[in-house]
């Protein structure tokens, strides 16, 4: 087990340089290099412009000398914990993005776990019981919530809370808690509030994988080894449960590796409009107004979490799953 | 044998309801079971005999339903219908498995994957009897070592997709018996495994059944397994039973047209059929001269591959003009992948594969280039085994048979549809089909088509892959006739492969035996058949089972 | 070989059509459709799509005017109610209008505030005289499918913008910029699909692996950041069919996988097919292979990929330029017309800017429902 961890460890290196790539990719797409347009920022509010600065910054990201340099020169801070410098908010990137990206994690973490909760025995229900009611009303809501666009959910929401209920719903924090100290309190008040942006992300993703399970059920329900667990005189509800389920589970974890990037975009999306403090605004923000090596630092990190996310997924289809654990 | 009856299935029907037509899948089927002994249930596909299987256990797949009659077990204290069991509740659970017990026709598919071996039978067990968990593995453990698993202790840990199709089968039996089940039903069996494990498993149900008693349902389509484990058997045919009689009544007077025309078609296999006379002095028209097919294994992305899968190992073998040479062997022997090798769908690592075209020199078509085997393909034909994956279903038969006419000759499109005209009349279909696709068509057409594909360019050397083996019994002959008649009109040469040897013996005159992509057996095929000299031959021979009860031992003398 | 029951059940159903007559001689669209018309839900989608696309088509027509035109006088007028009857000292007659509005000035919140005036009757007509306009750029019409007879009049079926512009004709406009970036851009999607899907499944080996890496990797970056990442890129001066275009290759270079997915897959199990060795060993040459005994097993489930990838890129690019780093003004998308509902203050005020949402939901349901009856039907041959 320990070796098929570290081989799935080890077979990660090349996305993750991939990714690396594609965020230094974005980084450098824009026209001119961060530094000059750094120097126009500065100019334009009419300060004078330190080319002592300048010449530093340039050394410290190898403008000038060619891409391969400067991709290993930003490469190799990140790998001290350096992300660069934002330009907008005048920070390191370091200090902005740890905080956001967490709490991404955090939100993206409880609504893949509130899904699969969800979804898990829809699923089952429905395939079971297929051209039933509860089966119809579960196909026609998964239709539904597949075609709706997470943002268009979150405005509906805002609108419906604040014309018919006068409250609003943005935001993870009361107000009274946004600075307060980790307390008891203080989680049950995020919780108060992340229900909204879960439920909104996760809506159709739960639609998804609960028609995959409902697919890979109905896959299953109908192979010969559970007829012969039925010939042997299982009950049914035991049958279903320990056999086809059990055998329909392992590509339903599998399904984490597409599942995660979908979340963590409606994230995105979804963050923007209910104004969460996690990446989705900051990463906005950053692209509008080019500020890329804090945009980068998004994009990288965010394709990190989702091979985090993978590599979990591997190893519970490996406990799960006697095939892929013994071959 | 007791002649007490346990099992009474009256006027018993089941119906499938499809589109707005409804399917009687079973037709007013009545007949007993005895207290140990075997009723074999014998049919082609679509016959019922399936469906009257999962019916006795309350199986049968939705939509379909048990429409009428009864199913009467004697459970020592009175008689239960089990058709008013339902097909759920606890009722019907104590007869399964407990009283009834059922083994199926997918070894390879009716067990978990997900679950050790062991855990299904201890769930089984645990299911009908008040035992502790202890107990039951140790029960378990006993009952793998019956039926021969190897090492039984380590075996319960291990999952089903660790064995082998007849191992599996085997824990499959175990399962089935561990409750002690008064009455077992084996659909098909041994319908997957080769012919050398089905002997194995068929003597260990029989053992099995005079150990303790069983009355034993036997589904199968094969008369000679019949002839083989039957006391009595019943004939089925579309959803009806057709005769019912003692095994030895039945082989030596059937009394129904269909009984006599279904073992006719089997004993018409039983003798080699009259060969085409042929040219004293033989020439060759294909030289297989240690031929080698080895995939590597374990390659990594760059690295050297650590071992090879021999597919094919050193295999040599001529073929004369006018010639049938019949390749035979069990699964995974290589037999496909030698016939496939021969016209290069798969490149040969070693070897030579010499021919000798209709005109010019021999080729060596091992090493022959893109154009030569190009101007090979139409002296060379192959005839596929499975007629449904072998017709394109998006093309007419017109354009699947004209193809290899376009290819390979300058005819016209008029000259083109007279010849598959003329081509479709001589293997037995009306020549005006030519617009209709494949999906018209049944089975037996199908490979019609086939051949009529294969024949069209006047080939010298056909490749028969199992050409009949997805047919059922009693259209075989049929095609092997037409083949032969082919032959003695085109003067073709064959080589036939086949794990089935009484299609070999009907149809060849010599025999190759392959085993582990090796021949281990080259010659006459009356000699290989009646006295095979090589270890693996005599076992292979030996366990064909023959239509034909007075060959068994218990048989009245 | 005895196959069980219920697999035997089509081929038997097929058998009972067969020897009615009725499709001995039915090629593969004729088993699709025969298959495909049997989905009730499908069928329906089917119009749904087909209407939606002549909107598009039709749309300089079917909108009553410009989508640029705007009025300040109307900024967020509310809709018109379609009135059939009018009554008055004559009686009542058919003679379908609308109401012009009677609107003050909210002295707190300086909102302008509309009420319908029964006194300013708005006759309305089909194929009345309007604004004209260029039809595909080409003809010159001024005829306009629904309108007020009077095109001075004030009408506004769905409401106005917050720029006094009439939604509807808005949201007609934007169906087909919405509409055709899902064809456009599935048509890029499937060029690079069809041909990097088809190298990999039909050659195999080390192209096939490296292909399957990249579209694995592709396929487990998060969309949005991407998408966003490389649409911040844009130089912001580029004119609207430049950035047009732009979003299309955008979003193309990650749609394609999923038909590569397809196409490869197809490839794969079509390359192992005993009527493809059969065909190879006909001797008939690479390219007839392909074209003639592989693709028509393909196009089908080609078609059913497609319908179900254009949803895709039309949710992608509604959310791409409702977070404003999209289509940008003055080109008219629906989202681009959701970024208007984007706050609270507007969308309280005048909720009918949800109207373009409503179309992509519609637009991307039926389009789904459509792509799935296709691909169940897309293998009439399947057992």
């Amino acid at each position: 087990m320990l070796i098929f961890i570290l081989k799935r460890v080890a077979g990660m290196i090349p996305a993750m340089f991939a990714i690396s790539i594609l965020a230094f990719t974005v980084i450098q797409l824009p026209p001119g290099d961060y530094v000059s347009t750094y120097a126009a920022q500065i100019a334009q509010t009419g300060e004078a412009v330190d080319s002592a600065v300048l010449a530093n910054l340039r050394e410290r990201y190898g403008l000038g000398e060619n891409v391969a340099v400067q991709y290993f020169k930003w490469i190799g801070g990140i790998a001290r914990g350096d992300f660069g410098q934002s330009f907008e908010w005048n920070q390191p990137v370091t200090e902005l993005v740890w905080g956001r990206m967490g709490m991404t994690a955090l939100i993206s973490f409880l609504t893949l776990i509130t899904m699969w909760a969800v979804s898990l025995p829809i699923g089952i229900i429905s395939a079971v019981r297929q051209y039933s009611v509860i089966d119809y009303l579960t196909t026609t809501f998964a239709f539904l919530a597949t075609a709706v666009p997470e943002f268009l959910v979150a405005i509906v929401l805002l609108y419906i809370s604040t014309m018919w209920f006068g409250v609003s719903v943005g935001g993870l924090f009361s107000p009274a808690f946004e600075n307060a100290p980790f307390s008891l309190a203080k989680v049950l008040d995020f919780l108060q509030h992340a229900w909204i942006p879960i439920l909104v992300i996760g809506l159709g993703s739960t639609a998804a994988l609960t028609r995959i399970m409902r697919a890979n059920l109905l896959d299953e329900l109908h192979k010969p080894y559970v007829e012969a667990a039925r010939a042997k005189g299982l009950p049914e509800g035991r049958l279903v449960l320990t056999y086809p389920v059990r055998v329909a589970l392992n590509p339903f974890i599998s399904t984490i590796g597409w599942v995660l990037p979908a979340l963590i975009s409606g994230e995105l999306i979804v963050s923007t409009v209910l104004n969460l403090p996690t990446a989705g605004p900051l990463l906005l923000q950053a692209l509008k107004s080019q500020d890329m090596y804090l945009a980068g630092a998004f994009i990288l990190l965010t394709g990190g979490l989702v091979l985090i996310g993978t590599l979990i997924s591997d190893i519970l289809l490996a406990i799960s799953d006697p095939r892929i654990r013994l071959s | 044998m007791s002649d007490e009856t346990i099992l009474k299935v009256r006027n018993l029907s089941v119906d499938f309801p499809i589109q707005k037509s409804v399917v009687h899948a079973v037709r007013d089927v009545s007949f007993d079971l005895k207290r140990g002994e075997t009723l074999c249930v014998v049919g082609e596909s679509g016959s019922g005999k399936s469906v009257t299987a999962r019916a006795i256990l309350q199986l049968v797949a939705k939509p379909g339903a048990i429409t009428g009659g009864q199913i009467l077990l004697d459970t020592g204290s009175g008689e239960v219908d089990i058709v008013k069991l339902g097909s759920r509740g606890l009722a019907i659970r104590e007869v399964r498995g407990r009283r009834i017990a059922m083994i199926f026709q997918e070894p390879m598919t009716s067990l978990s994957p997900v679950h050790t071996i062991g855990h299904q039978i201890v769930e089984t067990i645990l299911l009908h009897e008040k035992i502790s968990k202890e107990e039951a593995r140790k029960r378990a453990a006993a009952l793998l070592g019956r039926v021969r698993i190897p090492e039984p202790e380590k075996a319960l840990d291990r999952y089903s997709f660790e064995f082998s199709g007849g191992m599996r089968q085997r824990a499959m039996i175990a399962m089935a018996l561990s409750c002690n089940p008064e009455i077992l039903i084996a659909d098909e069996p041994t319908t997957a495994l080769d012919v050398t494990t089905q002997a194995e498993i068929l003597s260990l149900i029989r053992e099995l059944q005079r150990d303790r008693g069983m009355a034993v349902l036997f589904i199968t389509h094969d008369m000679g397994v019949v002839a083989q484990i039957a006391d009595r058997v019943m004939v089925m045919f579309r959803g009806e039973k057709v005769e019912e009689a003692g095994v030895f009544d039945l082989f030596e007077r059937p009394q129904q047209a269909y009984t006599r025309a279904l073992l006719g078609s089997v004993l018409k296999l039983e003798t080699p059929a009259p060969r085409p006379p042929r040219p004293v002095a033989e020439k060759p028209i294909a030289k297989i001269e240690n031929l080698e097919l080895h995939f590597p294994l374990n390659a990594g992305f760059m690295g050297r591959p650590t071992n090879y899968l021999k597919a094919i190992d050193g295999v040599s073998l001529t073929i004369n003009q006018g010639e049938t040479v019949g390749v035979v062997g069990e699964s995974g022997s290589g037999k496909t992948t030698l016939g496939r090798t021969l016209l290069r769908v798969y490149d040969p690592t070693g070897g030579q594969v010499m021919y000798w075209p209709s005109n010019g020199e021999p080729v060596d078509i091992a090493t022959l280039n893109k154009a030569g085997m190009k101007s090979l393909y139409g002296e060379v034909r192959m005839v596929f085994q499975d007629p449904h994956s072998s017709l394109n279903p998006r093309m007419t038969i017109y354009q699947t048979i004209s193809e290899p006419l376009r290819t390979n000759t300058d005819m016209t499109e008029r000259q083109m549809m007279d010849r598959v005209s003329e081509l479709l009349s001589r293997v037995g279909l009306p020549p005006d089909i030519g617009d209709r696709y494949p999906h018209a068509f049944s089975g037996g057409q199908r490979q019609r088509i086939s051949i009529a594909r294969a024949v069209a360019v006047r080939p010298r050397l056909i490749i028969a892959d199992e050409p009949t083996s997805a047919l059922d019994v009693s259209l075989r002959h049929q095609v092997l006739d037409l083949m032969r008649d082919l032959q003695t009109e085109y003067g073709l040469s064959y080589l036939f492969i086949s794990h089935d040897i009484s299609v070999i013996r009907y149809f060849c005159d010599r025999v190759a035996v392959m085993k582990n992509g090796k021949i281990v057996e080259v010659g006459d095929v009356v000699q290989i058949c009646e006295r095979p000299q090589h270890e693996y031959t005599q076992n292979l021979i030996g366990a064909v089972p023959r239509p034909d009860p007075r060959l068994r031992a218990d048989a009245p003398q | 070989m005895s196959a069980p029951f219920d697999t035997a059940k089509d081929a038997e159903l097929l058998d009972q059509q067969v020897h009615a007559g009725s499709l001995v001689a039915a090629s593969q669209w004729a088993l699709i459709w025969h298959k495909f018309s049997r989905h009730r839900v499908a069928m329906v989608a089917l119009v749904v799509v087909v209407l939606i696309y002549l909107v598009a088509a039709f749309a300089e027509f079917l909108a009553p005017y410009d989508p640029g035109k705007f009025d300040p006088r109307y900024t967020f007028a509310p809709p018109q109610q379609i009135h059939l009857f009018l009554t008055d000292e004559e009686g009542t007659r058919f003679a379908p209008h609308v109401l012009g509005y009677k609107s003050q000035v909210d002295p707190k919140s300086f909102r302008r505030l509309f009420q319908p005036d029964p006194e300013k009757v708005i006759p309305i007509g089909f194929f009345v005289e309007g604004q004209p306009y260029k039809f595909w750029g080409i003809w010159e019409a001024n005829r306009h499918f629904l309108g007020p007879v009077d095109k001075a009049d004030p009408f506004f079926l769905i409401g106005g913008d917050r720029l006094g512009r009439d939604l509807l004709s808005r949201t007609i406009h934007g169906t087909r910029i919405s509409m055709s970036i899902g064809l456009v851009g599935v048509t890029f999607s499937l060029i690079i699909g069809l041909i990097l899907g088809g190298i990999s499944g039909y050659r195999g080996g080390l192209v096939d692996r490296v292909i399957q890496r990249v579209i694995e990797f592709i396929r487990s970056v998060p969309t949005i950041p991407l998408w966003l990442g490389l649409a911040a890129a844009m130089p912001k001066d580029w004119p609207p069919l430049q950035v047009y275009f732009a979003i299309l290759i955008i979003l193309s270079l990650i749609g394609w996988t999923e038909i590569a997915r397809v196409v490869r897959g197809r490839f794969l199990s079509l390359r192992r097919e005993d009527f493809v060795i059969a065909a190879r060993l006909d001797g008939v040459s690479e390219f007839r292979l392909i074209m003639r005994h592989m693709m028509p097993s393909l196009y089908s489930h080609i078609i059913a990929a497609i319908t179900l990838a254009i949803p895709n890129m039309i949710l992608a690019e509604t959310a791409l330029s409702f977070l404003g780093l999209g289509l940008q003004p003055p080109i008219v998308s629906w989202g681009v017309l959701l970024q208007d509902a984007q706050n609270l203050r507007a969308i309280t005020q005048a909720p009918w800017q949800f109207v373009p949402g409503v179309c992509v939901v519609v637009a991307v349901l039926a389009l789904n429902f459509l792509g799935d009856g296709v691909r169940d039907a897309a293998d009439p041959y399947a057992k």
